[in-house]
């Protein structure tokens, strides 16, 4: 793309168009370096958009319950952002994204964007690309974006670095219990929603969570609070609306919002900077090939003095190419 | 080779098999089986032999009996075709209620003896001809039916006390159902004489057509006040037909199609039973509604498993206590899916044999598929040839001289007895998942059947299911004769638009204000809303009208689809 | 633009019809075939699928019409997608589509369309075909 064309297509997202954010969205997923060059520009100006992150175990109904806070937000004339994860297949590299469909009333609405990501191989709830397009959705002056995954493996912990409030969204008589759910669960939720809540079930449910926090004595701060709703009815999704605005209006009073955002900042440019060095070494520097042919080589090798040859390896290629002036592209 | 319980399905243990059998079963094991699956059009296997040790525990007496006697195996009455052959009732509707009731005519002056209603996609979903969402959609699926002028147009003619009449409407089903009758009350004649039936399944568009408007609850109302009204009102009228036939069509295996269909009509019959409604008052009126697909055997099986099923709940489970309460009557539809594009006259040859299935299972009425179905509604030729297919197995055929004549066969029965089981197990799992409608909330009957549905596709892709035209002996058909297609032209559309908007002209509004009123209210309380509907009918209010006061009423439903 | 990234594809049935087997066998089998399937739902109108299309930045839009109403509904899409700036974005799908109607449809800029006997695996590699071409034709550009 052209220098002329990228201004063009940053000024279209300012102002809101929804092909300029769809493609620039999608060079953010297919790692264009287009895209990172467009991010040195913009970056300034995000910040805006409060970012919400939506994950539990599948059944629990979230995005019913993101179509209803949504409408409830548009109701108040804020503008919004919803980004989808689901996970790629690992066998044949497809996805079905089928939540967007589950918003349909959502859809409607010219006031919402909703993007539907796949996860692309990548192992946790979101996609590598999920920072970027919430990025875009900020840039065209959101000013709540929610992102839903389903929380299994790790995601609860991607989804929240990449937000900055976590609602871990649960049901009654899911049938795990929440010593059954990974620990990454508990420590991330910032808010927990029981949806669902006119089933069966409800109190074991809070009482298990609350058996929970006991458990790791966490003092009454610290403890998230538990707020129920039944999504499909509209109960329940005034008070979490508000509770979740209350909470993020506290946290960027207390500074504590910007602690979160600059602790997820390093966290990204951790994983931009690792992604980057995986690539290099295996990819660039070809040692990925190298491995492979000192593997065929037979012999009882160790895996020590192997990862030795690949870092002697790289080090040296490195260094040369310091001394000729050339410079690793990330 | 199996030997097995007919009552459970367990392998008989130690089960001795005779010398001849054992003999058999060698001669059998030397000569190489041909390359095919042996499946039936489920997946389900089929085994190469059965025989009278197979089903030698059964109870004879009680698991199959006679017909007319409980439970029904045999049949729902005792003289079945012998005193009256199945109904031939021919699924029609295109274009405008001019043009349908000329086909009507055709139909009944060729032998039909009764007939069957096909609503245009803006009728079934409860939008009038002229609405922005009806553009390119009026008369194509069927006739287009928005408000009592075009129900009188559509019977001009037709003596409504003398032909009973089926209507495929769902969702207005109500509605529409008092379009009917105040139009034959305006003929002369009197409800108790009109005889006929309406879809009115809700549960199953939730399931697999998709024609759903309001959410589940109020729609399982206005089921329950159209049986009430019926059982009051309308005697003859069979104000619901429980449907497999679209549950198969989307894709379900033949015992997900008897299981699931039983299931939402027990779902109907415990609605009825809230409401306080005797079960001998309602229930002689349900009707089902079964497809009859490929597999040959399997599908009669399934019909004669469902009038077992169905009686033993009906009596053990319901508390029913006549007979007319306890059987199953139900209409058979040739399967739509499982006619090809390709080499289109195979068509013909598959509705024969699914047709013959059907009577040998003991429909009580039957539609035949046209040929030419899998291109457009059927052209007069082509609709003749297929009820000619149902009078030649009536006359020339001989089956229908004696009754279900394959009761006894080793196989069949056998059969029967495995699609009862299956269904008894889905029975248990939509009872753990906490009934029907939850079921239905929670994607389980939609998931079951897109996956029975994308599996039969990979059967068919990779060449194991084979179909004649599509995957086995292709042709090239390019230079075929084309055969000639029913063509809706738009002008239809433009035709029906403009009589309506003469019609709100000439109406009384203040008379349509007031009806409509009256419905929004009887909707807010418990009020049985036929009265209103008919009203409203009679004051030419239309039925997009009618439809956006229970719009507001109700709510609107959209599903969460799963794969 | 790298060809070898996920191929998107919104499967919709746009009307009144809501029979889904095909659209439903349709998305399972593409997510087979390694796309990314963005399933837009039923009772859908021309303009929320054009929406559905440039918000998602689908390459693909598959239609699903059995009611006999495509030769109002895909021109309608095909323009609004043009009006969009989304010209660029294959339209195809299947139903109850005769010949003649199909090729009548072409001229229009509609892609190939696949009636009933279609093969998922031929409705896959058109797919594939078509869209590994338009992205090389827009990489050369």
């Amino acid at each position: 793309m052209t220098v002329v064309a990228e201004s063009d297509l940053l000024e279209r997202v300012l102002a809101g168009e929804a092909r300029a954010c769809a493609r620039l969205m999608t060079l953010a997923e297919r790692g264009d370096p287009a895209f990172a060059r467009a991010h040195r520009r913009f970056a300034g100006r995000l910040g805006q958009a409060l970012r919400i992150g939506l994950t539990g175990p599948p059944g629990a109904g979230k995005s019913t319950l993101v179509e209803g806070l949504a409408r409830h937000w548009r109701q108040a004339g804020r503008r919004l952002g919803v980004v989808a994860v689901d996970p790629t297949s690992p066998f044949t590299g497809g996805a079905l994204l089928g939540d967007r469909v589950r918003m349909s009333r959502l859809a409607l609405d010219q006031g919402v964007f909703i993007r539907s990501m796949a996860t692309r191989g990548v192992f946790g709830g979101l996609a590598r690309a999920t920072d970027d397009v919430v990025d875009v959705l900020d840039l065209s002056r959101r000013d709540l974006v929610l992102v839903e995954t389903v929380g299994v493996g790790q995601s609860e912990v991607d989804v929240a670095c990449s937000t900055d409030l976590t609602l871990v969204v649960l049901h009654p008589g899911g049938g795990d219990t929440i010593q059954a759910m990974k620990a990454g669960l508990m420590e991330v939720a910032d808010l927990y929603v029981i949806n669902k809540a006119d089933m069966p079930g409800l109190e074991r449910l809070v009482q298990e969570l609350l058996d929970v926090m006991d458990l790791r004595d966490l003092p009454p701060e610290r403890r998230p609070p538990i707020l129920t709703t039944v999504a499909s009815t509209g109960q329940g999704l005034q008070e979490l609306a508000r509770v979740v605005d209350e909470t993020l209006l506290a946290r960027r009073a207390s500074g504590a919002l910007a602690v979160r955002r600059s602790d997820n900042l390093e966290r990204r440019v951790r994983r931009l900077v690792e992604g980057s060095l995986r690539r290099d070494v295996w990819e660039t520097r070809r040692l990925s090939d190298h491995l492979h042919q000192r593997l065929a080589g037979g012999g009882t090798l160790s895996a020590y003095d192997l990862a030795d040859d690949v870092l002697h390896l790289y080090r040296d290629a490195a260094r040369d190419d310091a001394r000729t002036g050339l410079e690793g592209t990330p | 080779m199996r030997a097995v319980d007919p009552s459970t399905g367990a392998p008989r243990t130690g089960a001795s098999r005779s010398p001849s059998f054992l003999a058999w079963q060698e001669a059998f094991g030397a000569t190489p089986e041909r390359d095919a699956p042996f499946e039936t059009v489920s997946c389900e296997s089929v085994p190469a032999l059965v025989t009278a040790e197979d089903v030698a525990g059964m109870d004879m007496a009680a698991e199959i009996g006679l017909p007319g006697q409980f439970p029904f195996t045999r049949g729902p009455y005792a003289s079945m075709y012998r005193s009256r052959l199945w109904t031939m009732r021919q699924f029609a509707g295109f274009g405008t209620a001019a043009d349908t009731n000329a086909r009507y005519k055709y139909l009944l002056a060729r032998g039909q003896d009764g007939l069957s209603v096909a609503f245009d996609l803006p009728t079934l979903m409860g939008y009038d001809s002229d609405h922005a969402h009806s553009e390119g959609e009026v008369g194509r699926c069927g006739v287009a039916i928005s408000s009592l002028r075009d129900m009188e147009t559509l019977f001009d003619g037709i003596p409504m006390a003398e032909v009973t009449t089926s209507m495929t409407i769902n969702s207005p089903a109500a509605i529409i159902w008092a379009m009917y009758l105040v139009t034959a009350q305006k003929q002369g004649c009197r409800l108790d004489q009109l005889g006929g039936t309406i879809q009115n399944d809700i549960l199953k568009e939730y399931i697999a057509q998709k024609e759903f408007i309001f959410p589940p609850a109020p729609s399982m109302r206005l089921v329950v006040d159209t049986i009430e009204y019926a059982s009051q009102h309308v005697p003859r009228w069979h104000p619901v037909s429980i449907s497999g036939y679209h549950i198969r069509e989307a894709g379900s295996t033949a015992v997900q199609e008897l299981a699931f269909t039983l299931a939402d009509g027990f779902a109907y019959v415990e609605a009825c039973l809230e409401r306080g409604l005797d079960i001998d008052a309602f229930a002689p009126r349900l009707s089902h509604f079964f497809n009859s697909h490929l597999d040959f055997f399997e599908e009669i099986a399934k019909y004669r498993a469902a009038r077992r099923i169905y009686a033993r709940r009906m009596r053990d489970k319901y508390g029913a206590r006549q007979a007319r309460s306890m059987t199953l009557r139900f209409h058979t539809q040739t399967a739509g899916c499982s006619l090809t594009a390709q080499q289109p006259y195979n068509n013909l040859i598959r509705t024969t044999w699914e047709a013959l299935a059907g009577v040998l299972g003991g429909t009580q009425s039957l539609h035949t598929n046209s040929m030419d179905e899998t291109y457009a509604l059927p052209t007069e030729r082509a609709v003749k040839l297929a009820l000619r297919t149902q009078q030649l197995i009536a006359y020339e055929s001989g089956v229908a001289n004696t009754i279900d004549p394959l009761a006894g066969s080793w196989f069949v029965e056998d059969l029967t007895n495995r699609m009862e089981r299956g269904a008894e197990e889905i029975f248990r799992q939509i009872d753990e998942l906490g009934g029907v409608i939850p079921a239905i909330e929670k994607g389980w009957f939609q998931q079951q059947i897109a996956r029975s549905a994308y599996q039969y596709q990979r059967e068919v892709e990779s060449g194991r299911q084979k179909i004649i035209g599509v995957n086995h002996h292709v042709e090239d058909e390019s230079g075929d004769e084309r055969i000639e297609l029913l063509e809706i032209g738009i002008e239809k559309e433009h035709g029906q638009v403009a009589a309506l908007q003469a019609l709100k002209r000439e109406r009384s509004a203040a008379k349509v204000a007031a009806a409509l009123e009256r419905i929004r209210r009887d909707a807010a309380s418990s009020t049985n809303l036929m009265p209103a509907f008919m009203e409203a009918s009679a004051a030419y209010a239309t039925l997009g009208e009618m439809v956006d006061v229970l719009r507001q009423s109700f709510g609107t439903w959209r599903e969460s689809p799963s794969f | 633009m790298s060809i070898d990234q996920p191929i998107r594809v919104l499967v919709v049935k746009p009307g009144l019809d809501g029979h889904d087997r095909g659209a439903k066998v349709v998305a399972a089998a593409l997510r087979d075939a390694g796309m990314e399937v963005i399933y837009g739902g039923l009772h859908q109108t021309p303009e929320a699928i054009v929406e559905m299309a440039v918000q998602e930045d689908v390459d693909v839009v598959g239609l699903s019409i059995l009611s006999g109403a495509h030769m109002t509904i895909f021109p309608r899409v095909k323009q609004l997608l043009d009006a969009a700036g989304a010209e660029d974005v294959l339209l195809t799908g299947g139903g109850i589509i005769s010949s003649e109607d199909m090729a009548a449809l072409a001229a229009r800029g509609v892609g190939r369309l696949f009636g009933p006997g279609s093969r998922l695996s031929d409705l896959a590699d058109y797919i594939r075909t078509e869209i590994t071409r338009r992205r090389a034709t827009t990489r050369s550009a």
